[in-house]
Order: structure tokens, then sequence, then C-alpha cells
């Protein structure tokens, strides 16, 4: 029997396919990386006192005054960080439809060889990512409000607006688990990007890759924890 | 050695399918797999019963055709094809189950027997290069770098079997795929179709209905002839430096 020749094949093109969906979640992914890492820098200024860090805070609303009007850059990195938001998930969803789709049937037995916990953990990991940061913007820049005792009374002083929040030990608690959660997407995350932006042809690239995405995961979960934990336990005050 | 076999069995793409539980006796240590399930199927005609269907060919480990979900695990425990593993791999007394590979791009024909044609039209779409027939020209006139040379041959040995898609938890073929394009695109002869070769056979990937692939590595793990992970990163790489006018 002879082989049929296929017929033209389908253009899909190369923005509907699966590894542009791909490229768009690692570059996106790589902007939240720069960010959460910056992010950490300016926590971990909560430990130089309460001057120290609002004025620090104070500093990231006058970056490039007088060419840029106040609040300039602030603005900026804002749309962009949204816009990443909105093409990383509508990337996460429609991949996680296509998988999905690719296997109806589930396996009756499937092990899981060479999968670590991380890697099995993006999609729900990212998801609940995605309510924390929906919540963490609420409490801390869109309304402002506390949790615990003498709630909207900080709205312009970031160091007190931040020391009463975790003085409540579930918002702490809930805080901690988010940054483990972020951990543990950073970890796979890292390493996936470098992936995909094809960083990793040889198996010396992708072992400085796998390493960089542990190195940042612990660096960044570490760094976002110890302000809160040490606020809880009145070491900062 | 005896056993507890429970193995999916389906009539046609349109019947449900289930797992059934067969216990075989008599089994040896030195029996290959598909042997094993040799001995079950003249143990079931000698009932009367109708035979479990599954791929065999070369039973050499070269040829790709051979498949199976064994245990959770595409080929089974061990690194090599289904017809390469054997029964001394498995504890007597144990139970086994075997799935067919499980896509909606490799549709079940029956039991165990899925079509993997969507394999063929992906190389259709650009896994070749074009050359016109004639006498073989000087093997020397054309340098390849050793290290070109040795990582084309290595993916060069995939067979096609289908392990890489049916192990990947989103039933992606983006190792079969990076195979391929790794092959022909450390060679000379690849370069001339090296753009529109990875759109087209992405392109077509897609269309089969395979997943994307979330960089997880059960693919490499599965694959009976150890195609590495980084050949997807190669893929990633070609496809986004492909040329704009490619497909």
């Amino acid at each position: 029997m002879a082989t049929q020749t296929l017929p033209a094949t389908r253009r899909t093109g190369k923005a509907g396919s699966t590894i542009f969906l791909k490229t768009l979640m690692a570059v996106t992914g790589i902007i939240f990386i720069l960010f959460v890492l910056a992010h950490m820098y300016g926590n971990l200024k909560l430990f130089s006192g309460e001057r120290s860090f609002n004025t620090y805070a104070e500093h990231l609303r006058t970056i490039g005054e007088p060419m840029l009007p106040r609040r300039g850059l602030l603005t900026i990195l804002e749309v962009v960080l949204g816009l990443s938001l909105i093409l990383h998930v509508y990337s996460a969803v429609a991949l996680w439809r296509r998988a999905n789709e690719a296997r109806p049937q589930k396996y009756a037995v499937k092990k899981a060889v060479s999968q670590s916990l991380s890697s099995k953990t993006m999609r729900w990991g990212g998801l609940f990512l995605l309510l924390f940061v929906i919540w963490h913007l609420l409490q801390f820049t869109i309304v402002k409000f506390n949790v615990g005792s003498g709630g909207g009374a900080f709205q312009h002083n970031p160091f007190q607006l931040t020391v009463h929040a975790f003085q409540v030990w579930w918002l702490t608690l809930l805080y901690i688990l988010a940054m483990i959660a972020l951990g543990f997407h950073l970890h796979h995350g890292v390493w996936s990007a470098a992936q995909t932006l094809g960083w990793t042809t040889t198996p010396r690239a992708r072992r400085i890759a796998k390493t960089a995405g542990l190195v940042i995961a612990l660096v960044v979960a570490i760094g976002f924890i110890l302000p809160p934990l040490f606020i809880l336990f009145g070491v900062i005050k | 050695m005896n056993l507890t076999l429970k193995i999916w069995r389906q009539n046609d793409a349109a019947d449900a399918g289930r797992l059934v539980d067969y216990p075989v006796e008599g089994i040896t240590e030195d029996m290959s797999f598909l042997e094993m399930l040799d001995v079950l199927n003249e143990q079931l005609q000698a009932r009367g019963e109708e035979p479990v269907a599954f791929d065999s060919d070369c039973r050499e480990g070269i040829c790709g055709m051979c498949s199976l979900m064994i245990n959770g695990e595409a080929h089974g425990p061990e690194v090599t094809t289904t017809c390469q593993l054997h029964m001394r791999s498995f504890k007597d007394g144990e139970t086994i189950t075997i799935e067919p590979w499980r896509a909606s791009a490799f549709p079940i024909i029956r039991d165990l027997v899925v079509d993997r044609s969507a394999f063929d039209r992906i190389i259709q779409a650009g896994g070749y290069i074009s050359v016109n027939t004639g006498a073989a020209p000087e093997a020397n006139n054309i340098q390849v770098p050793k290290v070109a040379a040795d990582r084309a041959f290595d993916t060069a040995t995939c067979i096609g079997c289908g392990a890489c898609a049916a192990a990947c938890p989103n039933a992606s073929a983006m190792l079969f795929l990076g195979a391929k394009v790794t092959h022909l695109g450390e060679l000379p002869q690849g370069q001339a179709e090296r753009s529109p070769r990875v759109v087209n056979m992405l392109n077509q990937h897609d269309a089969e209905g395979f997943g994307g692939c979330t960089n997880i590595g059960e693919c490499a793990t599965a694959c009976p002839k150890e195609i590495p992970l980084d050949v997807i990163s190669q893929l990633n790489k070609d496809f986004r430096t492909a040329k704009k006018y490619a497909g």
C-alpha cells in the first residue's frame, strides 16, 4: 500500500502555535522574575527602619523626575506588569486547555518518573498565586486596608501599614504560604523559561538553568518571608 | 512465574473499553514482555477467546513498532523498548497493568493497538531533505564537524515509537519533533529547508492535536533511545529564529 501524500499543511502560522504560547509565557515570566527580585530587595529595606523604608517608597514615586511626572516610572511598570500578567495567564489557560484536549482519557495507572514537585504544581500553584496577587494588591496598593486594628490609619505611611498588617498571625501565615508557592513556581519556571527560549541546547546549559531556578527560588522565597516573620515576632516595629 | 495482567480491551474506536484481569502461568524470566503476551494469547486461543491485539514487528528494539504503557511507564521500567524488556524485570506474583498509548492524536484501533500515523504526517510536513536522485556524491565533499555529526546521529536514533507523547502529562510530541529538527538541523544538507521545516512540522504537530510542552522531562525518561531534553530547547530556538516567510 502506497503512503498517501499529505494535503497542504494547515497553516496555523507562527502566532497560533504551541511554541508561540510557550514563548509568551517565558518572556512574561522573566519580566516577573526581575520584578520579584526588585520587590524583594525593597522589602528587605524594612530591616533598616521606618525612615529609610519610607524614603525608599517615596523615591519609587519620584524616580526620573523632572523628565518623568510623579509616579511616572511606577505607572509604566504597572502597565507592563499588568499586560504581562494578562498574557501569562492567557497562555497558561490556552496550553492547559490544549493539554486536556490532547489526552481526553487518562491512564488507569501512570507513574511520575522524573517530575519534580514544582513542575507538577505549576498550574494549581499558579492559580493560587493569581488569587494571592489580587488579595495583595487590594491590601497594600488599591484599597490599603488593614485586617488588624487601626485599619486605614496608615494610608501615607508604608512602613506602619506593613508593620500593622503582619501583627495578624493568619495574614503572616497566608503570605508565607504564598511565598512558598512562589518559590515552587520559580523553581520550575526559571528552568522552563530558559528551555523555551532555546538557551539550554547542551547538557551543561541545562544543569546551569536548573541550578539557577533553585537559587532564584530560594533567594526570592526566603527574602520575602523574612520581613513578615520578623514583624510578627516583634523584631521590626 | 505466575502473574496477574490487567489489560485494556477495546473492540474498536467506538467501544468504551475496559481493563480485564488475566492470570498467566508458566512464564520464565528469560521471556521478553511480548513473548509473555504471546503465551497469554495462546492460552486465550486455546480457550476460544479473542487474543489481545498489540503491535510488534522487529522485536530487536530498532523498528519502533511496539508500544504499551506498562504499570504506568512507557515501554515499562527499563530504558528500552517493550520487545527488549524481559520478565526478569518483574516479580513473581506481580500484578501488571497494560494500557495503550493515550493521546487524542493516537486513536485506539483495537485493544493495545493505536494509530500512530500522526507521526508519519509530521514527518511528511518537513522531516526530510530534498535531494535529486542520481549517483551518490563524494562523501568527503561536504565536511561535517565531529560534534555536529555526533549530535545528528544521536538524535537520528529516534524510532518514532511515540513513548514521549504517551508519557508526557500534556500528551505533547515535542521530543519527537525536537529529535527530527535537531537531527536534520545539525547537518549541512538540512540547512536549505531549515526554516520551513520547523514551522511546518510544528503546525502539523499542533493540528494533530498534541499538547504543548511544559518542560517536565517525562518524555526524555521514557524514551527508549535516550533522546535528551535539550532537543526541545533546540526546537524552540529554531522555531523562534525561523525566517518569517517560512510555512
